[in-house]
């Protein structure tokens, strides 16, 4: 099989050869269409990133709270929930089973409800490393804001996250590259990112190989751009004399 | 306000004829993902701890771009692939069962790698000084060991596999949300369908989960 890459200049309606691979007005080549993916991709893991990472500080934080039994029950129950169905799974119940009860939601455009599920689905996982960043500081710590006579809110402002924050950069850094790779699940409802692409056009062009390939090397780049991004995050935040030891990321 | 939900519209008898071959592929998926995963993932944890770079470089490739590449891409691309490598069109299922085994291998060699770089080295050294051999050692000192402690992080990486199974969606493959998908289809009642999936995923990963928290009090070791 001859390895064709001119495919991606290619105008994906008439099929015809477009000159510099830019489709220009109307025309769309495979290349044209490929960056957009890749924005679409880069689109959804971002805002999901956002949600996650605002839902997941609260709900971890909830989660160690000492003396609010309720806050901590709904925090836990809302990591369970969300932890236990599979991602592709919630993304329909966004989908199809929510407009479905409340029709109210079908004039909601298709791309925030993926932002929403995968970034609640990410949120679990977040919660969850938070707390284990909380619990993992000193007892003292918290004391210690107590004598000095600060409020629940203030010790947690003060002296609890800006250290457990810090302590979980590394998990939250595998995550954000899960958050990454997960977007792919986007697909199964047409948002026209990477995959939902290389599925496409590689149908389409019957040259699924180098679009395969393509789609796959963005995705490895954007991982790795992640990757730098939260070391850079980590070391310009880091607390002198402080060594955090790097937890250890599971999951997809 | 709820529309025209109407989950009484379903019954077993009416799921039960979809949703049963699927139920069966996602957990035989998972088994065999599971078993298949380990013993090459415990493989590849070998020979990237081997200190021979023969056998760590072209391991640590491997695990590496596993691991940055979505598992519905891993999919797409053994979907395609494996017809061209052995000649012939294998089906959805045999090709998800393939791809889950080689995805798999490589998250749970990270888990046998810190597994086994949680022994300390004494008790490896002390091995040698005993007159053990690489393997004896391994097999008598460090895997049993190791197996142990990781037991925790290895059985939540499988209610993970179990809930990644319904990616197989991506290529077609008939597992549990592709039978309550059918069966919504066909039956016209898609929003119902969707909302049971995820009621009984919901229901055998918490069982799962809680069962693993369980196991995790029995084997732990108290130093």
């Amino acid at each position: 099989m001859a390895w064709d890459w001119q495919i991606f200049c290619r105008e994906t309606a008439t099929g015809e050869q477009i000159p510099h691979c830019f489709g220009k007005g109307g025309d769309e080549t495979y290349l044209d269409w490929l960056l957009s993916a890749w924005g679409w991709t880069l689109t959804v893991s971002v805002s999901a990133l956002v949600v996650a990472l605002v839902t997941g500080l609260l709900i971890g934080t909830l989660r160690t709270l000492p003396n609010s039994p309720w806050l901590s029950r709904f925090a836990n129950a809302w990591v369970e929930l969300f932890r236990n169905i599979p991602l592709l799974v919630q993304l329909f119940l966004w989908y199809f089973v929510l407009p479905g009860i409340f029709p109210a939601l079908q004039a909601i455009p298709s791309i925030y409800l993926v932002i929403l599920a995968l970034g609640l689905f990410t949120s679990a996982r977040v919660a969850e490393q938070v707390r284990a960043g909380i619990q993992a500081l000193p007892r003292g710590q918290r004391y210690a804001g107590m004598a000095m006579g600060f409020s629940t809110t203030q010790t947690y402002r003060y002296v609890l996250l800006p250290m457990a924050l810090r302590i979980v950069i590394p998990p939250l850094t595998s995550e954000s590259m899960n958050i990454l790779k997960n977007s792919s699940v986007a697909f199964a409802v047409s948002i026209a990112e990477l995959t939902f692409f290389a599925r496409q056009s590689g149908e389409e062009t019957s040259a699924p190989v180098q679009m395969y390939l393509a789609v796959t090397i963005l995705y490895a780049i954007s991982a790795f751009a992640i990757n730098r991004i939260m070391a850079f995050i980590e070391k310009k935040t880091r607390v002198p004399g402080f060594v955090v030891a790097g937890g250890v990321g599971g999951g997809h | 306000m709820l529309g025209n939900l109407d989950l009484s519209f379903f019954s077993w008898d009416l799921l039960a004829p979809f949703v049963i071959r699927g139920l069966i592929f996602s957990l035989w998926l998972t088994a065999v993902a599971t078993i298949g995963g380990m013993v090459f993932g415990t493989i590849l944890a070998l020979m990237r701890l081997s200190g021979k770079k023969a056998l760590e470089i072209p391991a640590a490739a491997y695990v590496n771009t596993m691991r940055s590449i979505p598992l519905v891409m891993v999919l797409l691309w053994f979907y395609l692939l494996i017809p061209f490598a052995i000649g012939r069109p294998i089906g959805a299922e045999m090709s998800a069962v393939v791809t889950f085994i080689a995805f798999e291998a490589a998250y749970f060699s990270e888990i046998v790698r810190a597994g086994i770089q949680s022994i300390p080295k004494g008790q490896v050294n002390a091995g040698y000084a005993l007159g053990m051999s690489y393997q004896q050692n391994m097999k008598l000192v460090v895997l049993p060991q190791a197996f142990r402690n990781m037991l925790p992080v290895f059985l939540t990486q499988t209610i993970i596999l179990f809930q990644d199974t319904s990616l197989v969606y991506a290529i077609g493959a008939y597992d549990m949300l592709k039978g309550f998908e059918t069966a919504g289809k066909n039956l016209g009642r898609p929003v119902e369908a969707y909302l049971l999936a995820a009621v009984l995923y919901f229901l055998m990963c918490l069982a799962l989960s809680a069962l693993v928290r369980r196991i995790q009090l029995k084997v732990q070791i108290i130093r």
